[in-house]
């Protein structure tokens, strides 16, 4: 096994960890921090599928954006969090989360089956692999969101806009909505 | 760059998808068992964080920046879906003291 190999399924298995710890971690401000960990490990897949624009965009994006803001609004909705942060955790499975995990453990089945079901290495273009790796520079990406790709994305700029205004709007101090 | 495109090749293309695929069966089981609004958020983001790895993944087996767009497109639809969301939840906090979801309740029937 090569040593790309061994750091790209250590990054997956923080990735996978990271994720469960998210969803099943009882405590609010250990699972936000754990999400840090999960999306920073998953920019360095990104850097693996090399995508490396993607990996930045994903930090300054994610990290710096969607993440501070979450922490805003655990600070503005449970202050009284904090303070029990030694609090013994519950039972991981209870009775009541038992359908979901059945569910989403099925769901997984099912994509899981449908994948390995599938000769993937049958579509064309993975078999003959006419990858360049200067193919996906930064240069070809903003070449084709200024020409094949630049309606959607001024709809994405108008609509990310629209929603910036309306968040504003929504968490205003005052009058009622 | 020769050496680039093997250090790519050598992790198999399924393990991409079974990797995503178990990602977002995580975010399922986040959205389905919490009762938690922000860790739903969270959970919501990890799947859209896996269909991002996939799109990106593919893109680069096709050799066609194409796909790379699309990610960019779906991080700023989440990042638009997070700052409404959670302006939505600041707002369920001052009306009910609470972010549980099953507070929420009132246009059940």
């Amino acid at each position: 096994m090569r040593v790309e190999q061994i750091i790209f399924y250590a990054l997956a298995a923080m990735v996978l960890g990271s994720a469960l710890l998210v969803v099943t971690i009882r405590n609010l401000v250990r699972s936000i921090f754990l999400f840090f960990v999960a999306l920073i490990s998953l920019s360095g897949l990104y850097i693996f599928a090399s995508a490396d624009f993607i990996a930045i965009a994903q930090i300054v994006i994610y990290v710096g954006g969607v993440l501070v803001l979450m922490l805003f609004a655990f600070l503005l909705s449970n202050k009284e969090l904090l303070n029990n942060l030694s609090r013994p955790v519950n039972r991981l499975i209870n009775i009541s989360s038992l359908p979901g995990f059945l569910l989403a453990s099925a769901f997984l089945f099912v994509l899981i089956s449908a994948i390995l079901n599938t000769e993937i290495s049958w579509l064309g273009y993975v078999q003959q692999n006419h990858f360049q790796p200067g193919d996906n520079t930064v240069h070809n990406i903003g070449i084709s969101i200024m020409t094949r790709y630049l309606l959607p994305f001024e709809a994405v700029s108008m609509f990310l806009m629209m929603a910036l205004i309306g968040a504003a709007h929504l968490a205003r101090k005052g009058q009622k909505i | 760059m020769e050496q680039l495109t093997q250090t790519i090749q050598s992790v198999p293309l399924n393990h991409y998808i079974l990797f995503s695929s178990i990602i977002f069966a995580i975010g399922v089981i986040g959205v389905l068992i919490r009762r938690n609004a922000i860790v739903i958020f969270m959970s919501i983001e990890l799947m859209l964080n896996a269909v991002n790895l996939l799109l990106a993944v593919f893109s680069v087996y096709h050799g066609d920046p194409a796909g790379q767009v699309f990610v960019f497109f779906v991080m700023a639809l989440a990042a638009a879906e997070v700052a409404v969301g959670l302006a939505i939840i600041v707002m369920v906090y001052r009306n009910t003291h609470s972010i549980d979801i099953n507070v929420l309740n009132r246009l059940k029937w």
